[in-house]
Order: structure tokens, then C-alpha cells, then sequence
């Protein structure tokens, strides 16, 4: 009978252990003074000196750039990827694509930085091309370690799929590109849709890769931040925090919605 | 004029895959080989070399220059040259700066990784034993924080933590000193613990919650208490489930930056952290690159023993 009350009270410390630093962060962001933990006043001033920092805004921009971009790109080759392991069962090399496939979701983010730039200054070097770091050094890094996770996302749905659905549109003489696009798109689409905001997401995020890869003048927004907070706390960030908070929950919450509706469909296939 | 014509059969919608079946064919390429080869050879160059070029240079020194390291090939009057140096290698295991760095970084891990499933553990199993309604609001309630920036989370302990932050705060209504925790190694575990409960509970949860309700009645039938039950029966079935999520905290930690470096102190040493100072403060890449590959030998036996949990719950899965 001790397991009756252990567990909810664990539970429960563990939940409020997870949110109570973001609920304070969101509180102290609509505070009055400067000061980011000593309450004196509702306020949403930090959010209007945040809009009128053109640093910040350009950061934010250039991020938003990369990610969208980075997530694109992340999304085609995730499943391709996704469909080469689950579809074509048997083809050379078929170990080593999964293991390089699944291996940037471990790797340490200051050594995959480290090598890209690495890479980027021999190319550099050797072939002209990429002519110095920027927008483009970023995407590329961002949509190698963001492919990794779409492939995660896209492969486990591919692997619930009915096969019989696409055996049928082949015996009916439908070219396999044909079933692709007329069948298996359509199922799958949900998964695409949140490997790639996944992939936008964790772009959006990315400190360590972004540091190495990127040049003078193209700094991402996390870079921004990281050397804001690096002296000390600063209430815009609270104000941009909240925001970016706000964004990602109702996100999270639309795609849980969305999940929920596409499972009867699923369960009844 | 169609609007007049209602025999006549609707215009064939022009679909996506006919362009692209006829783009490959007039290249003379199969799909097969294209949803294969796309995905190989971008994360063959933008992956895989990488990390050669990481190794090759961590065998030259740092000189000045553009680039800032030795060549690794020189050609003079028609000779190739192939200049190696341990130099890197040697200083790595003969500066007690860089061992220390590592040993500090795997016992930071290790620590932070056991606190991590001394919260997590029954976290993820009053999940599964959750009623079903509940259930999918809790794991979103785990999966949210993921979704969130970890920089502004780890910024959002700092306001925690901080000398006159939230709980110093608290604790001051009951006349109470304030605490010293950030710039310490427990403001590093704290944060460590908590950017990555949610890989913790996650594979603790698909697990348990595929625990057989009937094996823990049959050990209650026959007399073993609610202790012994979960000693014998759910900890050695939920082990896949506890290395999976073990690794997933341990792996990250081992090479992490952000944490140290905005919660430890001067003197926390770890391994992400001085691989960055040698790179940004020292700009000597060839050793940055050294500490990189001496940081994969230390973290591939972890990502095995990942490797082979994950694999063990696939088997099952397919022998269903």
C-alpha cells in the first residue's frame, strides 16, 4: 500500500521540479524592475524594448531563415532515408547507411560543429567553395543533424504501415514512384509534418553547431542570447523566452490535437 | 467552352509523380537508386568525412596562418610529403589538465545520469500506471519541456538559482542564509538533470507502461510484499528501458557545453568545455580536434550499450 501515495507525490515533485524554473522565468518576464527575481510591479515594458532591438529582431530573423530552411531540406533526405531502411530491405551498404543515419543523434554537439567548420575551411581551401561562413555553412550543418531525427520520426511510421495498401496499388500497375506520391505520402504526412517541425525546432535551438559554423556578422538568435546571459540574467530574454514559450506550447498542443484525430483512423485500418 | 460541352471527360490533374518519373527517366536514373543515394552521399560528405578531417587534423600542430594548422601533404620538386604529428596525443596524456577534464566529465555525467533515474524512474511509472485519460496529458507535460529551447531553460535555472534568485528568496521569508549554488558543480548536476529528464523518462515509460499487470498480481498472490514484487519482478524487465534512458542522459552530458558554462563555476572542469577554450580562446584546432577524437573513444561504449538496448527492444517487439 506505500506505492498508493509514493507515487503521485513523486510524480508530482518531479513535474513541479521540470516547470517551476519556466513559470518564474514567465512571471519575472512582466516584471517592472530590472532586477529578474525581485517582484515590483506588473509591467510588459521588456517585451517592447525587446521589438525595438535590432540586434535581437535581426538574430531572430536569420534564425528563423536557417531553420526553415535547414527543416526542408532535413525533411527530403530524412525520408528518403526513412524509405531506403524500412522499404528496400536488402542493398549494399544498407548497415552503414542506418548506423550514419542514427549516429549525429548521439554525437556530442562540439564535435559535429568542430568537423563541419573543419570540413568548411579544407573545402574552403581546395575547392573555393563555401566562400566563408554564413547562412548557407549553418543550413548545411543544421539539416545533417536535423535529418537524423526525421528519420527517426518518418521510419517508425513507415514501419506501422499496412503494407498490403501499396502491394494493392502496385498489382493494380501503379509505378512504385505513382504509389509513393498517390499512397504512402498521404499516410505518413503526419509524421512529416512533425519531423519537421522537429527539425525547425531543434534548429532553432542549436548553440554549439551554429558557434562554429557561422561567420563575423551572422550570429543566430540562441548566439545572441548565450553571450547576453553569459553576464548575468537579463529581463528581455524572460520577454523572449515567454514568447518563444507561448509559440512552442500551442504548437506542441495543435500537434497533439492533430495526433489524437489521425489515431482512430489508424486503429480502424 | 467547355461549360457548354458536359460530355466531354474532365482534364487529367497533372500530378507530381509524372514530373518526376519522367525527369528520371531522361536522366536514366531508377527511383530506387536516387531515394538511396541522396541521403547516403549528403550524409557521407557532410558526416562521415568530417570526422576524417577531424582525426587528420589533430595529427598537425597549430601555426599561424590561414589555416591556422600544418599541412598534412606538402609537395616539394615533385615529392609528397605526409607530415604527421603526435604532439596532440602526447600532450593530451602527459597534461593532467586534459585527464582531469575527462575524468571530471564522466563523473559529472555518471552522477548526474544516477539522479536523473532516481527522479525520472517513478516519474515514468506513475505515468504508465496512470488512468488513460490521463496518461496523454501527462507525457505531454514531459515532452513539452523538450520542445522548449534548452538555452532558455538552463537560463531559466540560473534565475533559480542565483544568489538572490527564487529559492534563496523563498528561503530568506524564513530567515534562512542564502545558499551559494550557482557556479558549483550541483548547479552543473541540477542542470544536466534536469535539460534531460525527459530522455530519461521517455524509454523508462514505453517500457513500463508494456509491463504485464499480471505478473506483479501473481507475485502479491503468492505473498511477496509491494518491495520485492518491484526488486524482482519490475526492475529486471524494465532494464532495456533504464539503459536506453541512462545512455541518453549520459551520452549528451559527457561532451556537454552550454551547462558548465553557464552554471559551473571557473573550476568546473569538463571535456566540451575545454575542447571549446582550445578552439575559440587558444584557436588551436589540431589540439581541439585531438580533444574531439579522444572524446568519441570515450563515448562509443555507451552508445553501444544504447545500441544494444534499443536492438533488444526490437527483437521483442518482432517476436510478438
Amino acid at each position: 500500500m506505500r506505492r498508493g501515495w509514493f507515487l503521485p507525490i513523486a510524480a508530482s515533485l518531479g513535474f513541479a521540479f521540470l516547470y517551476a524554473p519556466i513559470v518564474s522565468l514567465v512571471v519575472f518576464s512582466f516584471n517592472e524592475s530590472n532586477l529578474v527575481t525581485v517582484w515590483s510591479g506588473f509591467s510588459t515594458k521588456w517585451y517592447g524594448a525587446l521589438l525595438a532591438d535590432p540586434q535581437m529582431l535581426g538574430a531572430a530573423w536569420l534564425s528563423v531563415q536557417v531553420a526553415f530552411a535547414a527543416a526542408s531540406i532535413a525533411l527530403v533526405l530524412g525520408t528518403l532515408c526513412a524509405v531506403a531502411l524500412v522499404r528496400f530491405r536488402k542493398f549494399r551498404g544498407r548497415t552503414v547507411l542506418a548506423g550514419t543515419a542514427s549516429a549525429p543523434l548521439v554525437m556530442p554537439d562540439v564535435i559535429t560543429g568542430l568537423a563541419l567548420l573543419l570540413l568548411f575551411v579544407a573545402m574552403e581551401a581546395t575547392l573555393g567553395w563555401p566562400a566563408g561562413r554564413g547562412l548557407m555553412t549553418i543550413v548545411i550543418a543544421h539539416s545533417t543533424f536535423c535529418t537524423a531525427y526525421v528519420v527517426v520520426v518518418v521510419q517508425s511510421r513507415l514501419s506501422d504501415l499496412d503494407l498490403s495498401l501499396e502491394e494493392a496499388a502496385m498489382d493494380l500497375g501503379a509505378t512504385p514512384i505513382r504509389v509513393f506520391f498517390d499512397i504512402t505520402l498521404p499516410i505518413i504526412a503526419p509524421a512529416l509534418v512533425s519531423g519537421w517541425l522537429l527539425a525547425f525546432t531543434l534548429s532553432l535551438d542549436d548553440l554549439v553547431i551554429a558557434s562554429f559554423v557561422s561567420g563575423p556578422g551572422s550570429s543566430t538568435l540562441p548566439m545572441v542570447i548565450f553571450s547576453k546571459v553569459r553576464l548575468g540574467v537579463s529581463p528581455d530574454v524572460n520577454a523572449l523566452a515567454t514568447i518563444i514559450i507561448g509559440i512552442v506550447a500551442l504548437g506542441v498542443l495543435a500537434a497533439t490535437l492533430l495526433q489524437l484525430r489521425s489515431r482512430p483512423r489508424k486503429a480502424r485500418a | 467552352m467547355s461549360s457548354f460541352d458536359t460530355e466531354a471527360p474532365p482534364p487529367r490533374p497533372r500530378r507530381p509523380w509524372t514530373v518526376v518519373e519522367r525527369g528520371l527517366a531522361a536522366v536514366g536514373l531508377s527511383g530506387k537508386a536516387l531515394v538511396i543515394a541522396a541521403p547516403a552521399i549528403w550524409l557521407t560528405v557532410f558526416f562521415l568525412v568530417p570526422l576524417l578531417v577531424v582525426f587528420g587534423i589533430s595529427l598537425t600542430v597549430k601555426q599561424f596562418g590561414r589555416p591556422p594548422y600544418t599541412p598534412l601533404l606538402t609537395n616539394e620538386d615533385g615529392t609528397v610529403q605526409l607530415t604527421l604529428h603526435l604532439n596532440n596525443y602526447i600532450r593530451l596524456f602527459t597534461d593532467g589538465l586534459y585527464i582531469s577534464a575527462y575524468l571530471s566529465s564522466i563523473k559529472i555525467a555518471f552522477i548526474s545520469t544516477v539522479i536523473a533515474l532516481c527522479i525520472g524512474y517513478p516519474m515514468a511509472y506513475a505515468i504508465a500506471r496512470a488512468p488513460d485519460q490521463w496518461r496523454n496529458i501527462l507525457l505531454m507535460l514531459v515532452i513539452l519541456p523538450f520542445w522548449t529551447s534548452f538555452l532558455l531553460r538552463v537560463y531559466a535555472l540560473t534565475g533559480f538559482m542565483r544568489g538572490n534568485g527564487v529559492i534563496n528568496n523563498f528561503l530568506g521569508l524564513f530567515g534562512i542564509e542564502p545558499l551559494v549554488m550557482m557556479q558549483t558543480d550541483f548547479a552543473v548536476y541540477v542542470g544536466i538533470v534536469y535539460s534531460y529528464l525527459p530522455f530519461m523518462i521517455l524509454p523508462l515509460y514505453t517500457n513500463l507502461v508494456k509491463l504485464d499487470g499480471a505478473l506483479l498480481e501473481a507475485s502479491a498472490d503468492l505473498g511477496a510484499r509491494p518491495l520485492r514484487t518491484f526488486l524482482t519482478i519490475t526492475l529486471p524487465l524494465s532494464m532495456p528501458g533504464i539503459i536506453a534512458g541512462s545512455m541518453l542522459v549520459f551520452i549528451p552530458a559527457i561532451g556537454e557545453y552550454v551547462i558548465p558554462a553557464l552554471l559551473g563555476g571557473p573550476s568546473t572542469l569538463m571535456i566540451g568545455r575545454v575542447l571549446w577554450d582550445e578552439f575559440f580562446a587558444n584557436t588551436n584546432w589540431p589540439r581541439a580536434s585531438a580533444v574531439a577524437v579522444a572524446m568519441l573513444v570515450v563515448v562509443v561504449i555507451p552508445i553501444m550499450l544504447l545500441q544494444k538496448a534499443q536492438d533488444a527492444v526490437q527483437d521483442r517487439e518482432r517476436a510478438k
